[in-house]
C-alpha cells in the first residue's frame, strides 16, 4: 500500500509540475489541480497509513494510536481540499478574464511569444 | 501618551477578565464588518465607505490597546507573572490540541502596523478607488482579517488558513478595477501563490508527520528530542515550508512576480500590500527562532542560506532600483530591498541587530506605503494635463528637450521663475516625495536613517557599544554593511532622478495638480508617524529591543502557550457561573 501511494503521489506531482511549466493557461490550471491532489494525498499519508481503523473513539477500545487512525490529518486535508478547490475556481475566472482581454490563452497574454 | 495610558487602564478595569477577548478582536472585527457590508449591497457606497473607515479606526484603537498592554506587562490570558505574552484559546481547547492565538510584543506591533496602513489606505480609497469596482470594501476588510490572523496565530495550520484568507482577498483587490496589465499580473501572482500554498501544505504535513504537533510552541519543545534518523525529514519539511514564506517575502529568485503585480495594483491596494511581504518575513522570524534557535543538533539550520538569499535579494533590489524609471516599479523594488535587508538580519540572528531591523521594518513599510499613494497622485496630475505616456525613453533627466524649448534664453527666464508662486498641492506633493525618498533611502533626518544606523552599529559592535573587546566582522557582516549603504545610494539616485523629472521639469503651462484632502491626509499621516518615530526613537527602541530579546529567548512564549488552560464550562464553575 505504501508503494502504491508513493507512486500515485509521485505520478500526480510529476504530471502536475510538467503541466505547470507549459505556456497555456489551461495546462497551468490542470497542473495546479494535479499538484493539489498530490498534496492532499500526501497530507493524508502523514497520519500513517492504516486499514480498518476509526478516527473516532469507540467504546471498549483502548484509547491510543495503536487502535485508531490519526484524525488530525483528515481534518487538515478536508480544509486543504476546500481551500484548494476555491482557489482553482478563482484562478479559472481570472484565466477566462485574461483570455477575454488578450484574445489568447498564453500565460503572458501574448500569442506570438511562443 | 499618559492620557492614552489612563484610558487603557480604565478599559482594562472595565473589561475585567473579559478583556482577553480583545485579542481575537483584530480578526473578528473585520470579519463582522465585511459580512455586514455584504448585506448592505452594492448601492450604498457612501455608507459602506463610512462603515469601513469606522471599523478600521476601531481596529486601530484596539491594536493600540494591545500594544500598550503588552508593553506594560498586563497582557490578558497568559501565565501569571509573564505579562508580555497574552493567550487566547478561540475554541477553548487544551493547548497543544486546539488553536491558540498569542499576543506578544512582535505580533502586537505587526497588528498595529497593519491597522495604520489599513486606515491610511481606506481613507485614500474614499476619493476614487472604492467606486471603481464591486466589493472593494468587504475584500479590504477580509484582507485586514487575514493579516491580523496571520500575525496572531500560534498554530502552523491555522497560519496556512489565514495566509489563504489574506491571499484570496489580495487576489480580488489586485484585480480590482480590472484592465489588461492587472489581469496579466494577477494571473502570474495567483499561480505563484497557489504553488507556494501547495509547498506550505507539504512542509506543514512533513513537520506534523515527524513531530506530531502543529502548535508552534509545542513544536519548539519537541524539535529538541527528535531522533537523529528523523532530523533529515524535519529539515526537509522546514525547508519546503520556508520556500512558501520566502516567495511571499519576495526573496530572490522567488520575487519576479512582485514588481509587476505591485505596480499594477491600485494605489490603496498597493499601499496595503506593502505589509504582505512583511508577513513572509514575520513568519520566517517567528517559526525559525522557535524551531531552530535552541534545537539540539538542528540549531541554526538554514541560517546561512537565509543570509545568502537575503543578500542576493538586497543586490537584486538595488539593481532594480537603478534600472527602472517608472515610479510604481521604484516603490516595488524598494520593497524588495527592505525584504532583503530584513531576511539577512533574520539569518544573522543577533538580538541587537534584529531590534534595529524591526525599527527599520516599521519605517520602511510606512515609507513605501506613502510612496505608493503618492505615485497615484503624481501620475494622475501628469495624465490629467498631457497625453505623454507614463514611461518615456531612457533620457538623462538634465538633458531632456522638453525642459528647454527651442530658443529659450534661460538667463532671461530666471526672474519670471523666481516670482512665480508654487501651487499648494504641488508643494505638498513635492515635499511628500522628498520625505518618501528620505524614508526609502534611509537618509537623515527621518526614521529609516535611525533604523539603518542601529543596524550598522550593531553589525560593527556585535557585543554592544562600549565593550572593550572587538569582535571581528565576518564576511557576511561586511557584505550586508556594504549592500545596505550601496542600496541607500541607489535609492537616492533613482528617486531623485524621478523627482527631477516629475517636479522640476513641470511645464509652466500645465495646470496645477488637484489633491483631495482625503488623499493628502493619509500620506501626511504616514510621514508624520515616521517623524514621531524619529523624535521618540528612545521609547520605541526600548519596546523593539524587548521584542527582539523576547524573540531570541522564547521561554516565556513557550511556557505561556503550553500552560494555558481552557475556561471551564458554566456547569463546572459552581454556583452563579
Amino acid at each position: 500500500m505504501e508503494a502504491m501511494m508513493a507512486i500515485a503521489i509521485g505520478v500526480l506531482t510529476g504530471s502536475g509540475v510538467w503541466l505547470l511549466l507549459r505556456p497555456r493557461t489551461y495546462q497551468v490550471i490542470m497542473g495546479l489541480s494535479l499538484v493539489s491532489y498530490a498534496v492532499n494525498l500526501f497530507i493524508f499519508c502523514m497520519g500513517r497509513l492504516s486499514i480498518d481503523k476509526e478516527p473516532i473513539i469507540v467504546d471498549g477500545v483502548a484509547q491510543d494510536l495503536m487502535h485508531y487512525t490519526d484524525p488530525l490529518p483528515q481534518a487538515l486535508v478536508l480544509t486543504a481540499i476546500v481551500i484548494g478547490f476555491a482557489n482553482i475556481a478563482m484562478f479559472l475566472v481570472v484565466l477566462l478574464a485574461s483570455r477575454g482581454l488578450s484574445g489568447t490563452d498564453h500565460v503572458d497574454g501574448d500569442g506570438d511569444a511562443e | 501618551m499618559n492620557d492614552f495610558g489612563n484610558i487603557a487602564i480604565q478599559v482594562a478595569d472595565y473589561l475585567g477578565n473579559g478583556r482577553a477577548h480583545l485579542i481575537v478582536a483584530p480578526i473578528l472585527l473585520p470579519l463582522v464588518t465585511a459580512a455586514f457590508m455584504l448585506i448592505l449591497g452594492e448601492k450604498r457606497r457612501r455608507l459602506k465607505a463610512l462603515v469601513n473607515i469606522l471599523s478600521t479606526f476601531v481596529g486601530l484603537c484596539v491594536a493600540l490597546l494591545l500594544v500598550y498592554w503588552v508593553h506594560h506587562d498586563v497582557a490578558p490570558g497568559g501565565l501569571a507573572g509573564v505579562g508580555a505574552v497574552g493567550i487566547y484559546l478561540p475554541a477553548n481547547w487544551q493547548t497543544p490540541f486546539g488553536i491558540v492565538l498569542v499576543l506578544d510584543r512582535l505580533s502586537a506591533m505587526m497588528v498595529l502596523l497593519t491597522s495604520i496602513l489599513g486606515l491610511g489606505s481606506i481613507m485614500f480609497a474614499m476619493a476614487q478607488w472604492g467606486r471603481t469596482g464591486v466589493h472593494f470594501h468587504p475584500l479590504f476588510q477580509i484582507q485586514l482579517m487575514g493579516l491580523s490572523g496571520a500575525f496572531l496565530t500560534a498554530d502552523l495550520f491555522n497560519l496556512f488558513v489565514f495566509f489563504e484568507v489574506l491571499l484570496c482577498a489580495s487576489y480580488g483587490l489586485l484585480l480590482h478595477a480590472s484592465g489588461g496589465p492587472r489581469v496579466r499580473a494577477g494571473l502570474h501572482y495567483i499561480a505563484i501563490n497557489l504553488i507556494a500554498s501547495s509547498l506550505f501544505l507539504l512542509g506543514a504535513a512533513l513537520i506534523y508527520g515527524v513531530t506530531g504537533t502543529l502548535n508552534m510552541a509545542d513544536l519548539a519543545m519537541k524539535v529538541r528530542d527528535i531522533a537523529e534518523a528523523d532530523r533529515g525529514l524535519l529539515h526537509a519539511g522546514a525547508a519546503i515550508l520556508i520556500i512558501a514564506f520566502l516567495a511571499k517575502a519576495g526573496m530572490w529568485p522567488l520575487n519576479f512576480w512582485l514588481a509587476p503585480a505591485y505596480s499594477a495594483a491600485g494605489a490603496p491596494v498597493a499601499a496595503l500590500f506593502a505589509i504582505m511581504t512583511k508577513v513572509g518575513v514575520y513568519a520566517v522570524l517567528r517559526i525559525w527562532t522557535l524551531m531552530f534557535h535552541d534545537a539540539g543538533t538542528s540549531s541554526g539550520y538554514g541560517m546561512n542560506a537565509l543570509v545568502a538569499g537575503g543578500l542576493a535579494t538586497l543586490a537584486f533590489g538595488t539593481i532594480g532600483l537603478l534600472a527602472t524609471r517608472q515610479l510604481g516599479q521604484l516603490a516595488s523594488y524598494s520593497i524588495i530591498v527592505s525584504s532583503g535587508t530584513l531576511l539577512t538580519v533574520v539569518g544573522i540572528g543577533n538580538p541587537a541587530l534584529t531590534g534595529g531591523a524591526l525599527y527599520y521594518l516599521i519605517s520602511s513599510t510606512l515609507g513605501v506605503a506613502a510612496t505608493f499613494l503618492l505615485v497615484e497622485l503624481i501620475d494622475r496630475s501628469r495624465l490629467d494635463a498631457m497625453s505623454t505616456p507614463v514611461d518615456e525613453g531612457d533620457y538623462v533627466p538634465f538633458l531632456t528637450e522638453d525642459m528647454y524649448p527651442e530658443g529659450t534664453n534661460l538667463d532671461e527666464e530666471q526672474e519670471a521663475v523666481i516670482g512665480r508662486a508654487i501651487p499648494a498641492a504641488m508643494a505638498f506633493l513635492g515635499l511628500s516625495f522628498i520625505a518618501c525618498t528620505v524614508l526609502i533611502a534611509g537618509l537623515p533626518p527621518l526614521s529609516s536613517f535611525v533604523g539603518k544606523i542601529l543596524m550598522l552599529s550593531s553589525l560593527l559592535n556585535p557585543l554592544g557599544l562600549g565593550t572593550p573587546e572587538v569582535a571581528p566582522l565576518a564576511l557576511r557582516g561586511w557584505t550586508l554593511l556594504t549592500l545596505l549603504i550601496v542600496s541607500g545610494l541607489a535609492a537616492t539616485i533613482a528617486l531623485s532622478r524621478s523627482g527631477i523629472r516629475y517636479f522640476w521639469s513641470y511645464p509652466a503651462d500645465r495646470p496645477a495638480p488637484r489633491v483631495r484632502i482625503v488623499e493628502g491626509l493619509p500620506i501626511g499621516l504616514m510621514i508624520a508617524i515616521c517623524i514621531v518615530l524619529t523624535l521618540r526613537a528612545d521609547p520605541v527602541m526600548r519596546y523593539l529591543q524587548a521584542t527582539a530579546d523576547g524573540i531570541y529567548a522564547p521561554a516565556d512564549y513557550i511556557s505561556s502557550v503550553l500552560s494555558s488552560r481552557p475556561v471551564p464550562g458554566p456547569e463546572l464553575r459552581g454556583e452563579g457561573g
